[in-house]
């Protein structure tokens, strides 16, 4: 897991090396300047050489001073520099994971968890990988140092922090040993709590249709009550830490101020100077501060190793489908066979989406496909793309097998529509050279008028620039259509899929699509999905899907013959004097 | 959700203006101690006693050190002996007093910021509750939870440390500077000059820091939001090979967001350094200075009488180094919370924004009650009798009552979103009591406007409503829409199990009563077929449930309220048209007699309904029943034959 991090640090390597450096160096210098402060205020205590001797320590002090400011800043910065910057390629790094996600990977992640892993893991990460490499280092080390100028001015005063040490440590740890499963299991009660605030503000209308704000009410107040309960619990526990760290504090203090003393005075400050005492005071503080934010940086990274499990997860996912070792680059024409096709989604899943499918299909060939919800229309279209691989025998495309393609080569001739329609925030126009970047106006009004969309999209005032709100919020589901198919027409394809594609499109206008493909591209081959009998009706031959398997194939009149299922769905239409 | 999305495009913005910091500042504590007055006065207290158990160390050391220098001539250890113990006791009472309150405080504090964060949840909520569906029209969700979230976690980090630690580390100054007052009033001077220059810095870096964090948090809403839309067209990303332009769209945003970040926490990250070296380089000036002033023999001025008037001393030197060391330790410390305090003042503006909403007013009191006929006599009975009532209250005392029939009259009504654009015009329409009313119309014609409008989600500009001859502004919100069953075409399913979304309905429903309306709404042969039936948990707005799936369950909440009028907006649309059929055989039965309203782009829908409105620019243009539409060969005959584009 680390490894799979790591490899997201490179240009910020520097950076993240100077920074533990520079931490170093500031340390080191922070803990010089207590014991030039402590010489300084022996000299100036013993009055010996007058307020000249007190000059060199004060200039030295002051260059300490300069230099500690100078490399604490600079590892502030570095340490900034390093942690977006890792941050940055984590995104970098998922985000271009993903681009090379086949299909079944992003089913098995999911998009959401996939949008969280991508924004909520990397901060926590990059909060902790930021105290890594700076507050990680110092504590450490600024406590090692501190200790040893202590045991350096007097090593009989050093032996009291080895009482007082251990007492915070264990201190801390039980605090943070009772809190932390506390609070682990209190951040998912909170995320739920979250979730249920998000269910009221999508579902608002329901709420308030329902006159139901009271009862929602009392179930939030109820929710709210508990989180704010464990959180209370938790809280209550870790609110320890500062009595704690003010009895260890005091500790020091007495030790010092009796011990120092008798010390003092008993050696006649041959072993202790006064000075001294206010330095091992200082270092004091630091060894304990810095023993206080080790157990801070232990929760923090225990709380973000989730997270950085999650990121890595994304990383080390290998994409079910890769190019193939010198693949074809050229698709010959647009025929497609299966032959003997089975296929599943995901190994768990018993149940086949399609079986032993053997169907051929020509060259500039419409073809039809009916059947009902989950009958495996989607599943059997999306094999010809290569979306999905198949778990047994093989689609061709152009008479080779569509895993000896190269991927962009094969889905730039083979357009699919999904049923999932997204259009991205942009222009329509920018939506539409998503099929071809170097398309021309001229070419994308052309190709608009063949998917019946130029219309409408005159009539819009800013016409071929009106820009589309993200997931196409403002255009109706017709029109979101329609745009989807120019998207897919602009490239040429050899072999255009229409996936339920113009469902939401009323039957003239369809019809009208369905003809300028007839006119516009008829050597492209067509496959079309879709419940209207309307819409495949005239189609050079239609496929009746049933439970995974090809129930029949033929044209229309002869499946109204032949087959029960076909004639069933169109008498349900004809009867009903349906457009659907 | 488009009519959602019209109304925010159109305007109506949701942001205040900038400024006023101050004010939301004051308006946070005054809220704070209104609510916890003793326990903040306890802590106070308390804070005070741990101040004043941390600035005595200081006192204590130089007494010592006072105390070495005499050693000699009292007899070394054994002539001071006694004192030492005398003072190390009262050291021990005085930081037990002082670990005590440490204790008591964090103690109080941690439990006080619960409870504050959980009443400013529950209040938020509860206003958030009581809001017009025009504001969730106009706010864009993710800001409305971003008020739960972040802005609440600038709240916890304020109260549960910034004003603690800003209290403790003023009082602490304060009682420093008297003690160094005390000491020298030249040598405080100095610390002084000091405090002021590390004011400067805190403000120009903690307020930088503050302001790119701010920005930043812009930038991290911006990027999730380009991760949020790619991520979810991810298909269509690989279906159009369109995966290196994505890349290099996203490096763009990526590298903006590094940008902004690595300001916000530079500024965060040197700031410690800074503010504590300075302290350092304050320590070396007090020693020279002070030095100095022994050297020069200087004449003292002091608050306290023994060190008045006298030539300055190392005596006075040593324990004031000690004091200045601290005091610039807690302005440093201070320093921390200026980027949260800055943070959690952009955070309260926005809470106190929406807790300053304006509710959704009701000024109706005709309330709907359960009713029986006797004798023709309509009777207010407490019992589910399948009949309702309007109870009319009038102002003389009398109260009548007026039985529920469904009769719902439009006249002339006019209404738009914003001022500036009317979405209907003019709309007159009647539905007789047990008539199934349909709309039917492009997108953006005005049909669900018109529903939002009759349960007055919305209020009319013009024109009037009645219902059952009671014009519906005089109608108790509640009970309006008590009356009204709904069903919309965006299912809003909650976490819960199937049985309880049922329920949702009718809070006191049986499970008997829950079964039967799935039976009814065809959803109980899928809810029997899911993992655990009606124990399966619906999670995610059900994400594990088909849309169509979701619309039948949302038809069954529908029907186990059974209420007396029912509007169905686009209800069956993802539900296949044989299914759809039994759907609607079973909706029927129960609807016998009541008010249907029914909005569809699916002809097969509206067909058997009484009366069919056609919409167009937001004005009725045709009405009737199927035969008569079809007859009139107008705008219905060309939709329902496919000659014209419906959606």
């Amino acid at each position: 897991m680390i490894k799979t991090l790591a490899k997201s640090i490179r240009e910020y390597k520097r950076a993240s090396i100077l920074t533990p450096l520079f931490v170093s160096l500031e340390v080191i210098i922070e803990c010089m300047i207590p014991f030039i402060t402590a010489k300084l205020i022996t000299v100036i205590e013993l009055g010996e050489g007058g307020f000249r001797a007190v000059i060199p320590y004060g200039i030295i002090l002051v260059v300490l001073a300069a230099l500690s400011l100078t490399f604490g800043a600079l590892a502030g910065h570095y340490c900034a520099v390093a942690s977006c910057g890792f941050a940055k390629n984590l995104r970098h790094d998922m985000y271009y994971a993903v681009q090379d996600y086949s299909f079944a990977n992003i089913d098995k992640f999911s998009s959401s968890s996939l949008v969280t892993r991508m924004t909520t893991d990397v901060s926590n990460v990059q909060m902790s990988y930021m105290m890594l490499i700076r507050t990680a280092i110092r504590c450490p080390f600024m406590l090692i140092f501190a200790l040893i100028m202590v045991f350096v001015i007097s090593p009989r005063m050093s032996i009291g922090f080895a009482v007082i040490v251990p007492v915070l440590a264990i201190g801390l740890a039980i605090i943070i040993k009772n809190a932390h499963p506390i609070f682990k299991s209190v951040f998912k009660k909170y995320d739920n709590l979250n979730n249920s605030i998000q269910e009221n503000v999508h579902g608002m209308r329901v709420v308030k249709s329902y006159v139901r704000e009271d009862h929602e009410k009392k179930k939030f107040a109820k929710a709210s009550d508990e989180v704010a309960g464990d959180f209370k619990r938790a809280e209550k526990i870790l609110a320890l830490n500062t009595p704690l760290m003010q009895l260890c504090f005091n500790m020091v203090m007495l030790f010092v101020c009796f011990f120092g003393t008798r010390l003092v005075v008993r050696s006649n400050g041959t072993l202790l100077h006064v000075g001294e005492m206010s330095a091992i005071l200082t270092y004091g503080a630091q060894i304990l501060m810095s023993l206080m934010m080790v157990s801070v940086i232990m929760v923090m990274i225990a709380l973000s190793a989730a997270s950085a499990t999650r990121i890595s997860e994304v990383l080390n996912e290998k994409s079910t489908i890769t190019n193939p070792e010198n693949p074809v680059r050229e698709v010959a024409d647009g025929s497609v066979e299966f032959k003997n096709v089975s296929f599943c989604y995901g190994a768990s899943s018993e149940k086949k989406a399609l079986a032993n499918i053997d169907l051929s299909i020509a060259s500039g060939e419409t073809v039809g496909i009916v059947g009902g919800t989950g009958s495996g229309k989607t599943s059997l279209v999306q094999l010809i793309s290569r979306l999905y691989d198949t778990d047994e025998g093989a689609v061709l495309v152009g008479g080779v097998n569509v895993k000896d393609y190269d991927l962009e080569a094969l889905r730039t001739q083979v357009a699919t529509v999904l049923q999932k329609n997204v259009l991205f925030s942009g222009t329509i126009k920018e939506n539409i050279r998503w099929g071809d970047p170097d398309a021309t106006d001229e070419e994308i009004e052309r190709i608009c008028k063949l998917a019946a969309a130029d219309d409408f999209i005159k009539s819009f005032p800013d016409g071929y620039d009106t820009y589309i709100e993200q997931g196409g919020s403002n255009v109706s589901g017709g029109q979101k259509q329609r745009l989807c198919i120019a998207r897919a027409l602009i490239r040429k394809p050899k072999i255009l899929i229409l996936d339920d594609s113009t469902s939401a499109v009323d039957t003239k206008t369809d019809a009208l699509i369905r003809r300028s493909f007839a006119e516009e591209i008829p050597g492209t081959t067509k496959i079309i999905i879709a419940q209207r009998i309307s819409s495949v009706e005239h189609a050079d031959k239609i496929v009746v899907l049933d439970g995974g398997k090809i129930e029949s194939v033929g044209t229309h009149t002869e499946l109204l013959e032949k087959s029960p299922i076909y004639k069933e769905v169109y008498n349900s239409q004809v009867k009903g004097g349906d457009e659907e | 959700m488009k009519k959602q999305n019209e109304a925010v495009k159109n305007g109506m913005p949701g942001k205040m203006p900038k400024g006023a910091n101050k004010g939301v500042f004051m308006r946070l504590i005054k809220m704070l101690f209104k609510e916890y007055p003793f326990r903040l006065a306890a802590v106070a207290v308390c804070i005070a006693t741990v101040a004043y158990a941390s600035t005595i160390a200081s006192i204590y050391l130089s007494d010592f050190i006072k105390l070495i220098g005499e050693a000699p001539s009292l007899g070394g250890w054994d002539g001071i002996k006694l004192t030492v113990y005398k003072m190390i006791l009262e050291m021990v009472i005085i930081y037990a007093l002082g670990i005590f309150a440490a204790f008591a405080y964090t103690r109080i504090m941690a439990v006080l910021t619960q409870e504050f964060l959980n009443t400013i949840r529950k209040k938020m909520f509860d206003k958030m509750e009581s809001l017009p569906i025009r504001y969730f029209d106009t706010h864009p969700h993710g800001d409305i939870m971003s008020y739960y979230t972040n802005d609440i976690d600038t709240l916890r980090e304020l109260v549960s440390r910034s004003i603690p630690q800003l209290f403790n580390s003023g009082l602490i100054v304060a009682l420093l500077v008297t003690n160094m007052l005390r000491i020298s009033f030249w040598m405080t001077l100095i610390v002084a000059f000091g405090a002021i220059f590390m004011l400067f810095v805190v403000k120009y870096i903690g307020g930088n820091s503050a302001k790119y964090f701010i920005k930043q948090q812009k930038t991290i809403a911006k990027t999730e939001g380009f991760i949020e839309e790619m991520i979810n067209g991810q298909r269509v990303v690989k279906a159009f090979c369109h995966e290196k332009q994505s890349g290099v769209d996203f490096d763009e945003v990526n590298g903006k967001l590094c940008d902004d970040a690595t300001k916000a926490n530079r500024f965060a990250n040197i700031l410690m350094p800074i503010m504590g070296n300075i302290g350092n380089i304050i320590y070396v000036l007090v020693v020279f200075i002070g030095g100095a002033l022994v050297f020069f023999g200087v004449n003292n001025v002091s608050i306290a009488p023994a060190n008045n008037n006298v030539l300055i001393s190392v005596a006075h030197v040593i324990p004031f180094l000690g004091i200045t060391k601290q005091f610039t330790n807690n302005v440093s410390q201070a320093s921390q919370q200026a980027n949260s305090i800055v943070m959690a003042m952009a955070g309260s503006r926005r809470i106190f924004e929406l807790l300053d909403e304006e509710p959704e007013t009701d000024e109706g009191y005709v309330t709907l009650v359960n009713a029986k006929i006797e004798n023709g006599i309509i009777i207010e009975c407490e019992e589910r009798t399948g009949k309702w009532a309007w109870k009319h209250p009038h102002s003389d005392g009398s109260v009548t009552y007026t039985e529920l029939r469904g009769d719902v009259r439009i006249e002339h009504m006019d209404f738009g979103y914003v001022p500036e654009k009317t979405v209907l015009n003019d709309i007159t329409l009647y539905a007789e009591p047990g008539q199934k009313v349909a709309f039917v119309g492009a997108t953006g014609a005005g049909k669900t406007t018109i529903t939002n409008l009759i349960n007055r989600f919305y209020d009319i500009d013009d024109g009037k409503i009645r219902y059952d001859g009671i014009n519906i502004n005089k109608i108790k919100k509640s009970d309006l829409r008590r009356s009204l069953g709904v069903v919309l075409q965006d299912t809003n399913l909650f976490t819960g199990t199937v049985m309880e979304n049922i329920r949702y309905g009718k809070l006191d429903a049986t499970d008997e009563e829950c079964i039967a309306a799935a039976k009814l709404a065809h959803a109980d042969s899928f809810i029997t077929r899911l993992p655990d039936g009606y124990n399966t948990m619906i999670t995610a707005n059900g994400a594990n449930l088909s849309q169509g799936q979701r619309q039948l369950l949302s038809i069954a909440r529908a029907a186990v309220a059974d209420p007396p009028v029912m509007i169905l907006d686009e209800a069956t649309s993802s539900i296949d048209t044989r299914t759809e059929a039994i759907v609607q055989k079973g909706m029927d039965a129960l609807m016998k007699g009541r008010t249907v309203f029914v909005i569809a782009h699916r002809l097969s829908t509206v067909r058997n309904s009484d009366v069919i409105m056609v919409l167009e620019h937001g004005r009725i243009i045709e009405r009737g029943d199927h035969e008569k539409l079809i007859a009139e060969k107008g705008k219905y005959y060309s939709l329902y034959t496919g000659a014209f584009e419906l959606e």
